[in-house]
């Protein structure tokens, strides 16, 4: 029996090495593999990957957690010739908080920002959006730069870098460059970075950190948002300066609504319905199998109030997100 | 071809693999660990479920060159073949939180993840934490019984899963 040998820490334990502990694979079984074929580079510096996709990043993907690629590698959605793996690439997965935005790199993992001390403080919102992320297994691997990059509309992160005044940086082997997150998101899997850059690190905005709200629908707890709502305000003397309204899940593309912001500048004491109302105007959803165009503009109209109506509350200290 | 020194359940193993192989199956076919079972593949099922340096993972999502170097702990490494059952384990079939039993692995792991730290926990945030564990059999009513028990009988003290 193998798992005698393999078993627990125990006092007898000797080491092994996979062929002199397993029997013969089952006959053809090892061979056929779900994901293509592809070249592995595993580069140990940041240097040495972006030399890498100098070299090859035409037929390449990156690797991050791999929570997003090896679906689409397993289903063969995907067969790109060449895989970057960024596992053991340092530097990556520091979180920084610094005059106005916190920096978070690009490996940091989505169980990290549900955890983390300064994320909780700085970008609330962007902790309570990371419990949203897929499953607790796919929050401990999966990361903040690889979802930012994979750009699935349905997705937290880029819903809460548009909200918050986002910015991603890519590096190159020809230098680093910034980009607003509203130029980064162009469409469904489509964002601004070329095919030779890595996203390096994400800025979010910490001026929101008081007046802010998300709510999101999914269908069953782990799924992607079929609608996903942020609300980020800045209030000053009981009245609000600045407004963000995002969306998810109603078009190709995360998406803020002006017109829901504006109502919320406005300060009625119906802001809220009034920017759900908006909202609902606003967008022109897709129909698919998790919800028609009809329904997703109710869950907008819904979410959004939610969500003003917890960035508002929180500001007059009558909602409390807990 | 890649060389990959990956320890499994406190055992160092070595392989040259395809850089391709997903952990599951550099588990399932390489080490013949069949314990850790593949359902959907796709990351959905949570069947596959293992912990990587004591996070769950799922091994279908994983490729197996991107835990080299890493401690791995399969469902085999709570409790020996023909050995008492680990609490968890035990815990699962007191409350008959379990029918055909192929979710059952990867449940498990996660369930062992969240009573590493000695923590309790309520219902929901049970159901919560196993959201991405698909149990086509029991309805979770007594899969959440077993964890609660579990985490009764543990209290303070921590389970080792390693």
């Amino acid at each position: 029996m193998i798992d005698s040998e393999l078993i627990g820490d125990t006092a007898n334990y000797q080491p092994i090495t996979a062929e002199a502990s397993t029997p013969a694979p089952r006959r053809g079984r090892d061979e056929s593999m779900k994901p293509p074929k592809f070249a592995y580079h595993a580069p140990r510096s940041l240097t040495e990957a972006l030399q890498t996709l100098a070299g090859v990043g035409d037929e390449a993907v990156l690797l991050a957690g791999g929570q997003s690629l090896l679906p689409l590698l397993n289903m063969r959605l995907a067969s790109p010739a060449h895989v970057v793996d960024l596992g053991r690439v340092p530097g990556l997965d520091d979180i920084r908080v610094t005059n106005g935005h916190a920096e978070v790199g690009a490996m940091v993992t989505h169980r990290r920002m549900e955890v983390d001390p300064l994320i909780a403080h700085a970008v609330p919102l962007a902790q309570k959006a990371a419990g949203y992320v897929g499953f607790r297994a796919i929050r401990n691997r999966g990361t903040v730069g690889g979802s930012v990059a994979h750009a699935d509309p349905a997705a937290e992160w880029p819903l809460v870098l548009l909200t918050l005044d986002g910015e991603v940086e890519l590096t190159s082997a020809n230098g680093s460059r910034t980009i607003r997150a509203d130029d980064f998101f162009e469409s469904v899997y489509s964002t601004a970075k070329r095919s030779d850059e890595v996203v390096t690190s994400v800025r979010f905005g910490t001026r929101f950190e008081r007046n802010w709200g998300f709510w999101e629908f999914q269908r069953r707890t782990g799924d992607f948002a079929t609608v996903a709502v942020a609300v980020a305000c800045v209030a000053e003397d009981g009245s609000v300066t600045e407004a963000r309204v995002g969306i998810a899940g109603a078009a190709e593309k995360p998406v803020r609504c002006t017109t829901a912001e504006e109502a919320l500048l406005a300060g009625s004491t119906s802001a809220a319905s009034e920017a759900a109302a908006a909202a609902q105007d606003a967008v022109d959803p897709y129909d698919d199998v998790h919800g028609s165009s009809s329904y997703r503009k109710r869950l907008v109209f819904a979410a959004t109030k939610r969500a003003a109506t917890q960035a508002l509350g929180h500001h007059y200290g009558v909602l409390d997100h807990a | 071809m890649r060389e990959v020194h990956v320890t499994v359940n406190g055992a160092s193993a070595a392989a040259a693999i395809d850089p391709r192989m997903l952990l599951s199956d550099f588990l399932r076919d390489r080490l013949g660990l069949t314990g850790t079972h593949v359902g959907c593949e796709h990351g959905y099922c949570g069947s596959c479920t293992v912990l990587v340096d004591g996070a769950s993972t799922r091994s279908c999502l994983t490729l197996a060159v991107q835990v080299d170097g890493k401690s791995v702990h399969t469902v085999e490494s709570l409790a020996a073949h023909g050995a008492e059952l680990h609490p968890i384990q035990q815990a699962l079939k007191d409350c008959h939180g379990l029918q055909c039993g192929f979710c059952t692995p990867g449940l498990l792991m996660s369930v062992a993840e969240l009573a590493s730290n000695g923590s309790t926990c309520t219902r929901d945030e049970i159901r919560e934490h196993l959201a991405g564990n698909t149990c086509r059999c029991t309805g979770y009513q007594h899969i959440v019984d077993a964890v609660e028990q579990v985490m009764r009988s543990l209290r303070s003290e921590a389970v080792d899963v390693s």
